[in-house]
């Protein structure tokens, strides 16, 4: 029979256009096809450093995010009741000079009654600093209920973090080690160095309550508690220590573990750095028998020991601090092993695999390199012990010092920036904390006027918070105050709480982008609607006027007094830019663009375009020449190119100088963005063989570093085994120093600003009755919706439209329940209703499900009866956003005390059947709201069909 | 009732690392996304918004537990048309839309001369056909035969669009026909297996099996040089203190 003729070599594209993905915050390179004027197929580009030509799952599915039905169409002016969704359309210009009139009168009278909160924000650099020209202290992004422990816990550690600042040595590790939740971070990068471990034969070990993605191809998962994570790292130090197994000669050339620390019961500078006349830290020279700046390189510090200062007083080196803390029975596998949830013999038993692979299996590789004190090296060698943590890390009250705990065992073990170790990307490492601090002190807030600086920097000491005489924060979101002094990336979780309780002050005006505070990204959604639509006695708002830009009808939208419709991603100008959060690759920085490969159909404008904008309207300095013209009146693009942050340094760094032949640092090339598109929409340096490694004390990094900016000096890297930064506000709440905490905060201070980090009981678990709340409760994102706003995406919802709740088998069977049961799950404030699904890989004291999966009916242009809305479920119901009355009623935030960051998995809960009555829905749903975009009637989407010249 | 071809030149297949693969369904939708515009365009998506959402998809990852208690193990399962050698979903199609291709192996549809009667689909033991509803043709994975051969595009991109797209690296393509095939050394090396071998269809796409695991149940125990508990804190200390006080060099 003769076979039928197949076209075989069809042109997939009239075009392929180069450009980023937006369907998270890995930012991959991805081509797209553009054929008769549409976009036919998207994947990934080959040459691009983040996925070196592989795509996700939501990646792929982008066209369908690209022509989603739930995308806004044009701006809208509410005319109901907040919440309502009534709305009417209105022009650019009236939606402009609106939004222009109600800041303007802000900023004349009062900024900081003005807030911008910037979501899943990629333009940070740019929003943060627009806000610091309007002179408000109230900026952040989503990183307080993200990642901040992380980021916060590493760059006070070692001047990096993992993730956006580092990546495992992929091409070198031979043991791996997983922490908590991670698919949902890192996406195609760490699925790309899986696949090579796997390839290479390297362990990996995951540590996760949930055996799901990752953790299933790991070679061994241990399935810990959620919050224990410190506890078993903690464990794993003790026995580095008991066995004798530690980097000694990495720890006296890169850390402070041989600094002496001051031992001075009640003094004023107790547990401080021994300094000498010229302010130098001090270690003992076991050669001299002496004294010595601990800089020195011609010295032999002692590790142990105590010495007596020049004053008489006694000083310890930190080392011994540490053993004597990490040596204790607290931390010992026996004592851990229970509240861990696994057994003292794999305790050990990693530990010693570990140690093995480090002091036993090292890399070295052939490459000569010069330290910072001059000395050359023939060779790089490196410990290849590599590890990475994310999310089950980061999001409990205990994670800043859980966080140190993982990057204090790397380094005891020598295998910072090392090959087979974890590496740094650019612009990292940075000096440990980094230098710049937060803007917006009280007395920095004045109509009218800039803020002097940048809002989410580095505090150093109590003297760098924002807080007044009294101890009251400058920030609606108390971050850099006594509540939450290290919230490097701001509280965005507790923007609205705050604004609503108007505690510490109202909000006249709040400015929210791409995050969705009305649904899953608020704690205690129930609560924030009702701080969404408080009123005063007066009939206003309090919250007095709220404007809100998306791409998407999300359910925040109802919410919004005026909106500004966002373009989807595949329309628009991006910058993601090494003044931002980096997409560089630890062999050199990188940064990249989007551009409009296809024009939006809709009357839509993005929302950096817009912000630019309104900052000219409003006269900010910043946006506006001299003669009172727009700064940029090319909007983003212009802005791109033209901005410059300090002489030299603009948003990008590829191509700069006139002829476009400089890097990093180089005057504005009007050609900046057609290179850019011609390389691909991204830019990649590449870092000579011997910068890429030790680069925290590497000369020719550290050089190239401070000639493009990265860091203001050469000085090596220290790394903070002993937090110095930590011990100042200890003192400060021991009654020492100008700036002291409140009496309300002096033993919340003493006992979180621990020099050294520990590990102690996530907060909820430890303020409610555990009998009542037996079971932790978590969620994570699957790999094909992390981080993007999948549920209106036809293919996508095909995949999970509709989650459940996970229990282990064993406890399913303690409680009656089978699976597809209905049952309740209840926390100390609600509870919701939805069905079950029992498996073996969940520790048996956690259940959890899938996040972000559940909608309110109405919204993204869905049916209202959709599986999202009437079968998904949030926890987000279940989640405190205050933690309960203590201390004379005062209520502190469900937050990290260091970092502010949100803990929303220190979820406690139990778990009961439903009646026969009550199954088939899930519980609460609330009525539906109205969307300004209707879901669409069709019944079918044939999407692809014209693409088919032979069938059409 | 169709033909099966005597012999292929070339056995084009898949080979799938049960060991690698994380379930992130990168290559389903990638496979959707070429594949709705491709030579089975359109795959249709019914009720795309509403209550009940599905359409047709080439390659469907399924995840699922295997074992019980503590030799459980989670298993992602990327589930397509497998291109068997004597594959029942052909033999029974009466109008010869279904059919493998005397090239390459390939099973494929014709959409021009199906009349979408579903018998195949009762017929392959491996659910691997999907039945489009809105265009009434069945739809199955056609090894992307519109990318493998497309002079349009790059020759690395040659390969399916699930291959293209797997982040870990877990999907391989090519000749199973070939011993010496970079594919053919892999299913060698790795033990890689036949779905259902028993029911006769000769697949030719292969599964590499999950390598054993590397926990307590199978690691070598290092020897425990020093005793396990610390009976005395303070002498462990002092152990440490004398351990570490030596001369380092910065």
């Amino acid at each position: 029979m003769r076979e039928a003729h197949v076209a075989t070599s069809v042109s997939p594209a009239d075009e392929i256009k180069k450009t980023t993905c937006y369907m998270c915050a890995c930012r991959c390179g991805i081509q797209v096809h553009l054929k008769d004027g549409q976009v036919r197929y998207i994947d990934g580009n080959r040459d691009h450093p983040v996925n070196k030509g592989v795509i996700c799952g939501k990646g792929a599915a982008g066209i369908m995010q690209h022509t989603a039905p739930s995308r806004l169409r044009a701006p809208l002016l509410r005319v109901g009741e907040r919440g309502s969704g009534q709305f009417k359309e209105i022009s650019w210009d009236e939606a402009l000079k609106t939004a222009t009139d109600w800041m303007a009168e802000v900023r004349a009278r009062d900024p900081k009654r003005f807030a911008l909160y910037t979501g899943r924000d990629q333009s940070q650099s740019l929003t943060g600093w627009w806000a610091m020209q309007f002179g408000t202290p109230n900026f952040a992004a989503h990183g307080g209920f993200c990642s901040v422990n992380m980021a916060a816990g590493g760059l006070y550690t070692f001047g990096g973090s993992f993730w956006e600042f580092g990546e495992p040595d992929w091409e070198h590790t031979k043991y791996f080690m997983l922490f908590g939740v991670a698919e949902d971070h890192g996406s195609n990068p760490i699925k790309i160095g899986l696949g090579k471990l796997k390839k290479r034969g390297a362990k990996v070990v995951s540590i996760n309550p949930i055996r799901t993605g990752y953790n299933a191809i790991a070679d061994e998962w241990i399935g810990v508690k959620p919050g224990t994570d410190g506890l078993f790292v903690g464990a794993l130090i003790h026995e580095l220590f008991r066995t004798e197994q530690i980097d000694l000669d990495y720890l006296v050339r890169y850390t402070n573990a041989a600094h002496l620390v001051i031992q001075d019961t009640g003094a004023k500078d107790d547990g401080l750095f021994a300094r000498n006349a010229e302010g130098k830290i001090l270690s003992w020279d076991r050669t001299s028998n002496a004294l010595a700046d601990a800089m020195r390189t011609d010295i032999s510090p002692a590790l142990v020991g105590e010495f007596t200062l020049h004053d008489g007083r006694k000083a310890v080196p930190a080392f011994r601090l540490m053993a004597e803390r990490y040596l204790s029975s607290e931390y010992a596998p026996e004592t851990v092993a229970k509240e861990v949830g696994t057994t003292a013999e794999t305790i050990r038993r990693i530990a010693a695999e570990m140690a093995h692979v480090a002091f036993k299996e090292t890399v070295t590789l052939d490459i000569p390199w010069t330290d910072w004190a001059g000395r050359r090296h023939e060779k790089i060698v490196g410990r290849p012990v590599a590890m990475h943590a994310m999310r089950g890390i980061s999001a409990h009250s205990n994670g800043f010092h859980t966080c140190r705990l993982i990057h204090v065992l790397q380094i005891l073990l020598g295998t910072i920036d090392v090959p087979g170790g974890f590496r740094y990307k650019a612009p990292f490492p940075k000096h440990a904390p980094p230098g710049n601090k937060p803007a917006g002190k009280h007395e920095q807030i004045k109509p009218n006027t800039p803020l002097p600086g940048m809002h989410l920097g580095f505090v150093h000491g109590p003297e760098d918070l924002l807080v007044d005489t009294d101890g009251r924060p400058s920030r609606l979101d108390k971050a850099y105050s006594w509540d939450a002094p290290i919230a490097a990336h701001g509280l965005m979780h507790m923007a609205i709480t705050n604004a609503g309780l108007g505690d510490p002050y109202p909000i006249d005006v709040m400015f929210l982008y791409m995050a969705n505070m009305a649904w899953n990204s608020s704690m205690n959604i129930a609560a924030t609607l009702d701080y969404l639509t408080a009123k005063n006695p007066d009939g206003t708002y309090k919250i007095g006027k709220i404007i809100y830009s998306d791409a998407y009808s999300s359910e925040m939208v109802a919410y919004a007094d005026l909106i500004l419709p966002d373009t989807t991603y595949l329309e628009r100008y991006d910058c993601i830019s090494l003044l931002d959060r980096p997409i560089s690759e630890p062999n050199g920085p990188a940064d990249a663009i989007r551009y409009p490969v296809v024009k939006p159909d809709r009357n839509v404008r993005g929302f950096q375009d817009v912000l630019i904008d309104l900052g000219s309207r409003l006269n900010l300095p910043g946006f506006t020449n001299a003669d009172g013209t727009a700064r940029y009146p090319g909007g983003y693009p212009d802005y791109i190119v033209n901005h410059e942050r300090s002489p030299g340094i603009g948003p990008l760094a590829g191509w700069r100088g006139k002829d476009g032949d400089t890097f990093g640092m180089g005057e504005v090339n009007p050609k900046q963005l057609d290179r850019y598109i011609e390389n691909g929409a991204f830019h990649l340096h590449h870092l000579k063989p011997d910068q890429r490694y030790y680069k925290h004390a590497n000369k020719g990094y550290l050089e190239f570093a401070k000639s493009v900016g990265f860091v203001g000096n050469t000085e090596p890297i220290i790394f903070q085994l002993y937090s110095e930064t930590l011990q100042k506000f200890r003192l400060a709440a021991r009654g020492h120093g100008a700036i002291q905490p409140p009496d309300s905060h002096r033993q919340r201070i003493e006992r979180f600003f621990d020099p050294l980090p520990y590990w102690y009981a996530p907060f909820e678990g430890t303020m409610i009755d555990q009998a009542a709340f037996p079971m932790h409760a978590i969620t994570q994102r699957p790999m094909a919706m992390y981080h993007s706003w999948g549920s209106q995406n036809a293919w996508l919802r095909q995949i999970h439209a509709a989650n459940r709740l996970y229990m282990s088998r064993e406890r399913g069977a303690a409680l009656g329940i089978v699976d597809d049961d209905w049952v309740w799950i209840t926390s100390h404030i609600g509870r919701v209703k939805c069905q079950v699904k029992l498996m073996d890989g969940v520790n048996r004291d956690t259940v959890w499900t899938w996040n972000a999966i559940g909608k309110r009916s109405g919204a993204w242009a869905l049916d209202k009866d959709a599986p999202e809305a009437a079968q998904g479920f949030l926890l987000n119901h279940l989640i405190a956003e205050l933690l309960p009355p203590r201390e004379g009623g005062y209520r502190y935030s469900n937050s990290d005390p260091v970092t502010g960051q949100a803990a929303w998995y220190d979820l406690r809960v139990r778990v009961e059947k439903a009646s026969a009555a009550e199954q088939g829905e899930t519980s609460p749903r609330y009525e539906a709201i109205t969307s300004p975009v209707p879901a669409p009637t069709s019944a079918v989407s044939n999407f692809g069909r014209s693409f088919n010249k032979e069938r059409t | 009732m169709t033909a099966l071809p005597q012999s292929t030149k070339t056995k084009l297949g898949l080979v799938i690392d049960l060991d690698t693969c994380v379930g992130c369904q990168a290559c389903a939708t990638s496979c959707k996304e070429w594949n709705t515009g491709g030579y089975s365009a359109p795959l249709s998506d019914m009720d795309p918004y509403g209550k009940d959402p599905h359409g047709a998809w080439l390659n469907r990852i399924h995840g699922y537990e295997v074992g019980n208690g503590e030799t459980s193990r989670t298993v992602h399962f990327p589930r397509s048309c497998l291109h068997c050698e004597t594959p029942a979903c052909v033999t029974v199609c009466p109008t010869g839309a279904s059919y493998k291709r005397a090239e390459d192996g390939i099973v494929l549809v014709n959409p021009d001369t199906c009349i979408g009667c579903k018998l195949c689909s009762w017929a392959c033991a491996y659910g691997a056909r999907e039945y489009d509803y809105a265009d009434g043709v069945m739809k199955k994975c056609t090894l992307c035969v519109d990318r493998i051969y497309n002079e349009h595009l790059p020759e690395e991109d040659r390969v399916p669009a699930c291959v293209r797209a797997c982040p870990t690296g877990a999907r391989h393509f090519g000749d199973l026909g070939d011993a010496t095939s970079d594919v053919s050394k892999l299913v060698a090396e790795r033990g890689g297996y036949d779905l259902l071998p028993e029911m006769g269809f000769k697949p030719v796409n292969k599964y590499l099996p999950p390598r054993p695991k590397r926990d307590g149940s199978t690691a070598a125990q290092p020897a425990p040089s020093q005793p396990v508990a610390i009976a005395d804190p303070t002498s462990a200390l002092e152990r440490v203190f004398a351990w570490a006080d030596r001369t380092l060099s910065r």
